[in-house]
Order: C-alpha cells, then sequence, then structure tokens
C-alpha cells in the first residue's frame, strides 16, 4: 500500500514536472500531472498482476489518450499539452539506458533483446494514442451524422 | 488583393509561431486553413514541414514561403495561438487585431523563469528514479545529478546552436556525477541514478509528435521527427556510454 501512495505522488511529480520543462500553462499542471499519475499507476498495477509490459504500456497509453482527449474538449486547449505530460512515465527510458549499457559492455545480444523491447515498448504507446484518437473520430462522425439527419428531418417538416 | 496579402500575413505568422514552439504539422496546417476560411478565403492551400511552412491565399495567388531553422518546445505559445485562431474562427477578431495579438505572442516570453526549470527536472529526475524501482537513498542523487544535467544543457544550448552537443555534455557530466555519488557511497544504485537524472533530456514530446504527425498522414513530417528524437536519444546515449567505458 505504501509503496502504491510513493508511486502516485512520484508520478504525479514528475510529469507536472515535464509540464513545466515543456512550459504548458500554469492553470493546466495539475491536469498534467494527474493525467501522468493515472497513466502511470495502471501501468504499475497491471504490471505487479504479472501482466506483460507490452500489454499494461498500451493499456496505459490508451488511458492517457482518452484522459487527454476529455481533458482538450473539457479546457478548449490542444491536445498535446496533456497527452505529452501523461505519456512521458511510460517512455521506456530506462530500459533504453539499459539496452544501450549492454552495448558499450560489448554485450550484443542482451543489447539486441532489450533494444526490441524497447522498439515493442514504443510502439504500444503509440498504438494506444493511435486507438483513443480513432475512437474519438468515430464517435464525432457518428454525432456529425446524428446532427445532420436531425437538421434534414427538421427541414423536411 | 492587400486584403488577401494581410491575410496571408496573419495566418503564416500564426503558423510561424506554432511550428517553432513545437506543434505537430497537422495542427499548424489545420489553424493556418482555418484562419484563412474564417476571413473569407475559401480555397487557401497550406503545405508544412518541421523546417518550412509555404502557404498560398488561393490557386493561382502567390505563395509564400517562410523558413523556420530554430525548433524549442514552448506548449504554452501553441495554447495561445491556439485560442486566437478560436476566437477568429467564431467571427469575433478582425485580422488587423488578430495580427496585433500574434505579434505580441511571437515577442512574449512566457517560459517559465530558469530556476524553476531546473527545480522542475531536478524533482522529477528524483522521481524518476523512485518509479523505476529505486530505493529512497537514491532520491537526492538522482535529483543533484537531474538538476546540474539539466543546468550544463541549458547553459551549452545558450552558447552552442547544435542541440545534440548540449545533450551530449548534459548526459556526460550526469554520467560522471553517477559514478562520483556511487564512489564515495552517498548512491545506491548508479543505474537508477542515471537513469532518473537523464530523463529530463529524453525527447518524449518529439516522439508523440512524430507519431502524431505520421497518424494525420504526414509522413515525412512524422519520419523528420523520427529521426530527430532518434538522433537525440543517440546524443544522451553516447554521453552516458564514454562514461562508462571508462569505468
Amino acid at each position: 500500500m505504501l509503496d502504491i501512495i510513493a508511486q502516485l505522488v512520484t508520478s504525479f511529480i514528475a510529469s507536472a514536472g515535464f509540464a513545466i520543462l515543456f512550459n504548458a500553462p500554469k492553470r493546466t499542471l495539475v491536469q498534467c500531472g494527474t493525467i501522468g499519475m493515472l497513466g502511470w499507476i495502471l501501468y504499475y498495477l497491471l504490471h505487479e498482476s504479472e501482466m506483460d509490459a507490452v500489454g499494461a504500456t498500451l493499456a496505459a497509453a490508451l488511458l492517457v489518450g482518452v484522459l487527454s482527449q476529455l481533458a482538450a474538449r473539457f479546457y478548449k486547449i490542444p491536445i498535446i499539452i496533456f497527452n505529452v505530460a501523461g505519456i512521458i512515465p511510460l517512455v521506456p527510458g530506462g530500459l533504453a539506458y539499459n539496452a544501450m549499457r549492454q552495448f558499450v559492455e560489448d554485450d550484443y545480444n542482451l543489447g539486441l533483446q532489450l533494444a526490441t523491447k524497447v522498439m515493442l515498448l514504443s510502439g504500444a504507446i503509440a498504438l494506444g494514442l493511435v486507438f483513443s484518437e480513432v475512437a474519438k473520430q468515430i464517435i464525432d462522425k457518428q454525432r456529425k451524422q446524428k446532427r445532420d439527419k436531425e437538421r434534414e428531418r427538421k427541414l423536411m417538416r | 488583393m492587400e486584403n488577401k496579402l494581410f491575410i496571408a500575413r496573419v495566418c503564416t505568422l500564426a503558423g510561424k509561431i506554432m511550428l517553432k514552439s513545437g506543434a505537430e504539422t497537422y495542427r499548424v496546417e489545420d489553424t493556418m486553413n482555418r484562419i484563412a476560411s474564417a476571413y473569407g478565403l475559401r480555397n487557401a492551400q497550406s503545405y508544412v514541414t518541421p523546417t518550412g511552412i509555404n502557404f498560398s491565399t488561393g490557386f493561382a495567388d502567390p505563395s509564400n514561403t517562410i523558413r523556420v531553422s530554430e525548433r524549442s518546445t514552448d506548449l504554452h505559445k501553441i495554447t495561445e495561438v491556439n485560442s486566437i485562431s478560436r476566437k477568429i474562427d467564431e467571427g469575433g477578431l478582425d485580422a488587423i487585431e488578430a495580427f496585433r495579438l500574434l505579434k505580441e505572442i511571437e515577442k512574449a516570453r512566457l517560459a517559465f523563469p530558469e530556476w524553476i526549470q531546473i527545480i522542475a527536472a531536478a524533482l522529477l529526475s528524483g522521481c524518476f528514479a523512485i518509479m523505476f524501482n529505486g530505493t529512497w537513498p537514491d532520491f537526492l542523487p538522482a535529483c543533484a545529478a537531474g538538476g546540474i544535467g539539466y543546468t550544463v544543457v541549458l547553459w551549452i544550448a545558450s552558447m552552442i546552436d547544435v542541440r545534440i552537443i548540449a545533450d551530449f555534455f548534459g548526459s556526460f557530466v550526469i554520467g560522471v556525477l553517477a559514478v562520483l555519488f556511487i564512489k564515495t557511497g552517498l548512491g545506491v544504485s548508479m543505474d537508477i541514478i542515471i537513469i532518473g537524472a537523464v530523463m529530463p533530456l529524453v525527447p518524449g514530446l518529439l516522439i508523440t509528435n512524430a507519431v502524431r504527425d505520421l497518424m494525420a498522414g504526414h509522413l515525412l513530417s512524422g519520419m523528420g521527427k523520427g529521426a530527430e528524437a532518434v538522433l537525440t536519444a543517440f546524443a544522451i546515449g553516447s554521453g552516458i556510454a564514454v562514461v562508462l567505458s571508462f569505468i
């Protein structure tokens, strides 16, 4: 339990800190931190319950994508402000470092293994963002069709 | 004709600010087209790459080219331009007023002061050390290494135009500090300290942007930004690698 609280606090500060480095507007810092925290804690819990890291990253990236869409719509601010900070904790920085370290120490086999994993994880992040974007576009399109139909019906009357 | 040219200036200025601040190219094109069509130019065309903007007010009209060579990350400016383009879209802003506001944004320095950025970098480095299964004794060393590393990057970037050199020396300093912390017994795990401290330099925004551009069908921009991200990661990696190969 104490573990999870530590993860919650650190991931919030880490995401909000990144929002500061990217110079996000002051009023969005808390939201950026929260989205990053929720994404990371989903990843953490899934990973703790023995789920594969790629699947956990995909799920977390999907959550970050959806939350960012909602926040972007609610605050009328470009989505990039929210999903950049939210994605950051999921970026496989540690693994990439480890892969590089193996290369430097002439262990190319292990290095390649880790590098492949890094690519898979980055792919999972990208896929999560893509899925949330596609979902949004489908919903938008259906809403538009509904609106158009209603307008047509009014005109017919 | 005069009017058309002025609208083109408003559009390209908005696009230039956004591109300089690190917006996705599809968003830049979208914003420029929206502004143009709000001012009655239905056939405006824009073509944006990470390094430049091409904009024409319509078929057979002269086209304007703007080159953007320096890019940084400034989400605040993107937000400001976005809200101006929303206002124009809703019809509440004439071109002259919009141009004045955009000029103000271009000149404004909205960035957080450097000391706040450095503190943020230090804190997030420590937090990442904990998130990546580190132990609490490594928190402060990671903070120190991350903060100092980021300071070095800011300092070198202010002198040299090539951002990659700054990233390289930043991560080199981080590596040296991590080794020192372990040698003096202040830290426990060198790997954890380095991973945490390097995070402020990781090209996270570039990666997300590259993916978003690719998704929007801007294959050229996506690949370009991807290449920039790989180059940055390579600079960080080689900075650390130089240190590691000496110990």
